[in-house]
């Protein structure tokens, strides 16, 4: 690995000794082609970013264009004294925190016997969870049975039915089968020790790296989705915080009469615009928080997937 | 290796498979509560898809309902919505294809030439941010940016031609691009990352010898790294084949609007509003058009994966 880093350089180093014509043409070319990509990504957050620190007239005139301008934080005064939206939060982290774990308890204990050698039937066992990846009973059969089941307006609506996902199953199952030594299960064998100890006190020790893949791929998902809780929940006290996005950011129906303080009522349509980048930022910056801690997690999650499962 | 033969299973007696089985009774245990969840809420709505078959009511539940034959496939494929769902599914997956399988693979050739490591980490982290947005927020995004009155596309309209920016949020024609490009905008950098990984194994001897023949860098990105990742990509592009009849509901419902449903009323969410959505719903009929998607997915994905096993002997199941 050092050599290859070496050698890369060396041939780095020498590229740029004699640097052909040729190659300083293409070199300029794909630092202004990248340079494009990349502003065209972080131009329209650092806009958002930018109005949300803004004041409701400087954003309701377009006078924002890269800076914040007049800086302010009334946006995000108005998003914490939205009722719906502080509701939406806490059950957004109640939903997250639950239902991941239930997902990564659930992979896992699947994980496990799937990557094991020794089950009969396995190949039965795969083809029964893989064939859900390609072919459902779609949303109308699945809205029948959930509402038989009487989940519909329960927290369990939304977490129980993705309780696995087939692909982080197939990425937890290649990681428990590649990276944890057939010896080792011998050697633990030979001492008498049990499958379900070996699980316990074996496999999910030395599977760190992957449950930190799960718990981020099935968080995310969790604090990002709406469209469970769109199709099973009716009453808005249990609304998950995409949905109350939803509603401000799209269906475009603030609640004004929550909007108490009669100066900000005047400035009312300023002040709806202004609330929507703030609240923009503030339902993201959770996730966004986390990744630069879990991005080699992360990568390794994306490649480990990428193997055939 | 010949024939294969370790992989050939020595025939067994009963006794013994049973005695296998009971060994290893504890990982069973450990399947129990996976297996129960799978076939209750994958496989039992798949025994609702009947429904599809059958006219239902609510009072005979599923299984008591009358059935119909195909009476419901029948009116879908003679409705007027048939063929413009159809279209409007095609055209916004076959779009995404054609403009979101290139990019992430010019991204990771254009990384990968970098010769800055800090320059490139960064670039990297950024082209990922956007992956994490919801598709909620990313389509509110959109909204707040091509607002004809304040957002950021009508001032930079304003500024530039001086009159008055069209709302395109609202417009049919623009629905597929704003659908596509968008999509780009947010998983480009992510689905980079599996050819900057197999960019990464390209050994480093392959440059050095090009290089004493005077191959130029952009003579190395054609011949060394885009054969590289050749096969990544093609098993990629074979896979995203079979996805084509599949448009997500999430964003296209939320892009949609009471002017652009012309071009934006995707399959599932014409199942949605069949069966959930209207105010008259009808299950049976959304069940059999929701059917109809899934039966032609499956039939391409099995297309798909002979094709990538007959090319490379390789497959997903």
């Amino acid at each position: 690995m050092k050599a290859n880093k070496n050698s890369e350089y060396v041939v780095g180093n020498r590229g740029k000794r004699r640097m052909s014509k040729d190659d300083r043409i293409y070199y300029t070319v794909i630092h202004i082609i990248l340079a494009i990509l990349l502003l065209t990504i972080i131009y329209p957050l650092i806009y958002i970013v930018s109005s949300s620190f803004s004041s409701p007239t400087a954003v309701s005139a377009g006078r924002v264009i890269l800076w914040p301008v007049d800086l302010s934080l009334e946006g995000y005064q108005a998003v914490f004294e939205n009722k719906d939206v502080l509701s939406g939060y806490g059950n957004t982290i109640l939903y997250t925190a639950l239902g991941t774990t239930i997902n990564v308890c659930f992979t896992m204990i699947a994980a496990y016997p799937l990557a094991s050698r020794k089950l009969v039937g396995k190949k039965l066992f795969m083809f029964l969870f893989t064939f859900t990846m390609i072919f459902n009973g779609g949303m109308i059969p699945t809205y029948i049975l959930i509402r038989d089941l009487h989940m519909i307006d329960t927290i369990w609506a939304l977490v129980i039915p993705g309780a696995i996902s087939v692909y982080n199953l197939m990425i937890a199952r290649t990681f428990v089968q590649s990276s944890i030594p057939q010896e080792l299960y011998e050697a633990a064998e030979l001492d008498g020790c049990s499958d379900a100890r070996y699980f316990f006190s074996m496999v999910l020790p030395l599977s760190k790296a992957i449950i930190a893949v799960l718990v981020l791929f099935y968080a995310i998902g969790h604090w990002n989705a709406y469209f469970n809780a769109f199709l099973y929940l009716n009453d808005r006290a249990k609304f998950p915080l995409q949905l109350i996005l939803r509603e401000i950011l799209i269906a475009n129906s603030i609640n004004n009469a929550q909007i108490v303080d009669p100066e900000i009522a005047a400035a009312k349509q300023g002040m709806a615009e202004l609330l929507k980048y703030s609240l923009i930022l503030v339902s993201t910056v959770p996730v966004m928080c986390l990744y630069p801690f879990v991005q080699k997690y992360f990568v390794k999650g994306v490649m480990i997937g990428s193997v055939k499962g | 290796m010949k024939h294969n033969t370790a992989n050939v299973a020595v025939p067994r007696k009963k006794g013994r498979v049973l005695k296998r089985i009971f060994s290893c009774w504890q990982l069973y245990l450990f399947l129990l509560i996976p297996l129960v969840y799978l076939f209750i809420f994958c496989y039992g709505p798949m025994t609702g898809l009947q429904i599809a078959f059958k006219k239902f009511r609510a009072a005979d539940g599923i299984w008591g309902s009358p059935w119909v034959g195909f009476d419901q496939f029948t009116k879908f494929f003679q409705s007027y919505m048939f063929a413009r769902v159809l279209r409007n599914t095609i055209i916004v997956s076959l779009y995404s294809l054609i403009a979101g399988f290139p990019m992430p693979i010019i991204l990771a050739l254009i990384l990968n030439s970098l010769r800055s490591d800090r320059y490139r980490k960064v670039a990297q982290t950024i082209t990922y941010l956007p992956y994490f947005i919801s598709t909620v927020v990313l389509v509110g995004i959109l909204t707040q940016m091509l607002n004809p009155r304040v957002g950021l596309v009508a001032n930079l309209y304003r500024i530039f031609a001086d009159s008055e920016m069209p709302n395109v949020m609202a417009s049919p024609g623009a629905f597929p691009h704003l659908y596509v490009w968008s999509g780009v905008w947010q998983s480009m950098g992510y689905n980079s990352i599996i050819y900057i990984a197999a960019l990464a194994n390209t050994d480093p001897e392959l440059h050095e010898a090009a290089e004493v023949d005077g191959a130029s860098r952009f003579q190395r990105v054609i011949h060394i790294d885009l054969p590289t990742i050749l096969p990544t990509a093609s098993i990629l592009l074979i896979m995203n084949c079979g996805n084509i009849m599949n448009v997500g509901f999430e964003k296209a419902f939320l892009m949609q609007n009471n002017v652009n449903m012309e071009t934006s009323e995707v399959i599932s969410t014409y199942v949605y509003k069949v069966g959930l959505g209207n105010t008259v719903t009808d299950f049976s009929y959304a069940t059999a058009i929701g059917l109809f998607n899934s039966i032609i997915n499956l039939i391409m994905i099995i297309v798909v994966n002979t094709i990538t096993k007959r090319l490379n002997g390789n497959s997903l199941f």
